[in-house]
């Protein structure tokens, strides 16, 4: 379990992480969302123990990370941004060091040790320093670092960054595969992630949390949420048609491809009367989809909203 | 095993795990060897001991010493590794110390790699071992008191060519300490007698010295005890300053 309370971080004048609190329980993965130099990476910096908060307190699993640093430090996985480690040690050499230090030993080092190699498929490269291998790899390396232990808590900032898209959905896969028993944050700006790997999202920009909701509950703040989109022939024809459905509040037509979009009124459904319309009209559609609404347009309306306000 | 013992193994094994290590000890002994034969006139003035050899020791460490301790943290944090090993179960105190250890400890096998001169003087004459042992020990603690100046000052940037000036500097104001030259620079801000004492006695040199005359003085261990562990409390200091930039 991850407790923050009014956590707040202090460069001179500038504020970067002003006042977060959250509480993530065991079983949920939190996505991380935020423009860069939103203040994610500094937060999860004060997690893992890296940087000490100016204001307020954070605890991992009840252990405070500035009162009882080790207690908290021996439950927790991190991934620092951009995985750093120990570029002339070789693969295996690293990870033994940090499981000497993570104080494994014996059967249990030997079968956790086997465990991360394997999970993150890193037995080809074992005795290969670390300098020599792809970005791809190095990452990985530093993904079996923070699972190498078994930690309760798990926290990686921007683990699939950089990696080629079959790698990315291996680390998505390893993630939920975790998930279970864990408490997990994940930093990232990449918006499909949260859908692949998050059951909760914070989004943070100028270092105060904005929104704190599941996926679906972001998209719904979409307009585009329960939207109907739709193409067609004569994309005027159909806006005439659907601009006269009573729960429609307005009708879009995208400059470049001529979808057609229908935008519901406030908690309105209005799928079965743009089907209804069409039908009655005569009109033929190529293709019709329901909205779910838009992470990416959620983000930037809830992220720029406040840069304007300040 | 300890968390400091296991940091030590590893700094210890990456300087070997890179041409750092030889390039280093080959230069080390070979500047040792020219120092000695050459401008020492090891074998000119006809008398059995290491005086010349041990004589140029603090010059050469002058260079070589913080050659070592530039990439003590400078490294950590260029590469970002600073942040896991930080986030790794250690205390500050064991990840300074483990890493300080290890230079160390390498600069000790060099050191102790200069062992045939040792034997050539004792094939060549009868020299007073005693005072031999002892200016080694002088000279491994002198070497200790080095690196922690330039641990500390590694610790203060990323670059690792601005510690390695910084702790030139600093090693050579500390090893001078004692000379007028620099003693005449505080008589002329005017500083008391006391401080100007006090800035003399800690001269790396003065203490060096009084230990490879074979003088096993408690006060001179001290002054080198006390010396390496004043720096690396202050790299403790130094690094949670700074580790946020």
């Amino acid at each position: 379990m991850i407790e923050t309370r009014n956590l707040r971080k202090r460069y001179g004048d500038f504020v970067a992480v002003d006042g977060i609190s959250f509480k993530v329980e065991p079983g949920q993965v939190l996505g991380f969302l935020g423009p860069n130099g939103a203040g994610k990476s500094t937060t999860m910096k004060m997690l893992a123990g890296f940087l000490t908060p100016s204001e307020g307190s954070a605890s991992i699993c009840g252990h405070d990370v500035v009162e009882s640093a080790l207690a908290a430090k021996r439950l927790v996985g991190y991934l620092p941004e951009g995985a750093p480690s120990y570029g002339e040690m070789s693969v295996l050499g690293f990870l033994q060091f940090i499981a000497d230090i993570r104080g494994l030993a014996g059967e249990s080092r030997r079968r956790q040790l086997d465990d991360a190699i394997g999970r993150l498929s890193l037995q080809g490269v074992a005795q290969q320093s670390i300098d020599t291998l792809s970005k791809g790899f190095k990452r990985r390396v530093g993904l079996a670092q923070a699972i190498l232990h078994d930690p309760k808590v798990l926290i990686l900032d921007e683990p699939t960054d950089g990696l080629d898209p079959n790698q990315k959905h291996e680390v998505r896969a390893l993630i939920q595969a975790m998930a279970k028993d864990k408490t997990i944050i994940v930093s990232t700006h990449i918006l499909e992630e949260v859908h692949a790997v998050c059951n909760r999202a914070i989004i943070i920009a100028r270092g105060q949390v904005l929104a704190d909701d599941t996926p679906a509950g972001l998209e719904a703040r979409s307009r585009f949420h329960q939207a109907v989109s739709l193409s067609a022939d004569n994309a005027h024809a159909v806006r005439d048609v659907l601009v006269r459905i009573g729960d429609v509040a307005a009708v879009e037509i995208d400059a470049q491809d001529q979808r057609v979009t229908a935008f519901p009124r406030a908690g309105k459904a209005i799928f079965g009367a743009v089907v209804e319309a069409l039908k009655s009209n005569g009109i033929q559609v190529r293709e019709i989809a329901l909205e779910q609404g838009r992470l990416d347009e959620v983000f930037r309306q809830i992220t720029t909203a406040t840069k304007e306000a300040a | 095993m300890s968390p400091t013992r296991i940091l030590f193994r590893r700094e210890l094994a990456s300087y070997f795990a890179t041409p750092v290590a030889y390039v280093f000890i080959v230069i080390f002994l070979l500047l040792s060897g020219a120092f000695t034969f050459y401008m020492g006139g090891f074998y000119e003035r006809g008398q059995a001991d290491l005086l010349p050899f041990f004589g140029f020791n603090p010059w050469l460490y002058l260079f070589l010493i913080p050659a070592v301790a530039m990439r003590l943290w400078a490294e950590e944090r260029k590469s970002g590794s600073i942040e896991l090993l930080l986030t790794l179960p250690v205390t500050m105190g064991q990840a300074v110390a483990g890493k300080f250890l290890a230079a160390w400890a390498f600069v000790g096998i060099a050191l102790a790699l200069t062992f045939p001169i040792w034997i050539t003087v004792n094939y060549l004459g009868d020299p007073d071992n005693g005072v031999i042992v002892a200016s080694y020990l002088g000279s491994l603690l002198m070497a200790g008191a080095f690196l922690a100046v330039g641990s500390c000052l590694s610790a203060m940037t990323r670059n690792q060519v601005v510690a390695f000036i910084l702790t030139v500097v600093a090693c050579f104001l500390l090893l001078l300490a004692g000379f007028p030259m620099v003693l005449d620079f505080f008589r002329g801000l005017g500083l008391p007698q006391g401080v100007i004492d006090a800035i003399s006695g800690l001269s790396f040199l003065t203490h060096f010295n009084a230990i490879s005359k074979g003088v096993l003085d408690l006060r001179d261990l001290f002054y080198f005890g006390l010396m390496i562990g004043f720096w690396l409390y202050a790299t403790t200091i130094v690094i949670d300053l700074k580790k946020a930039d």
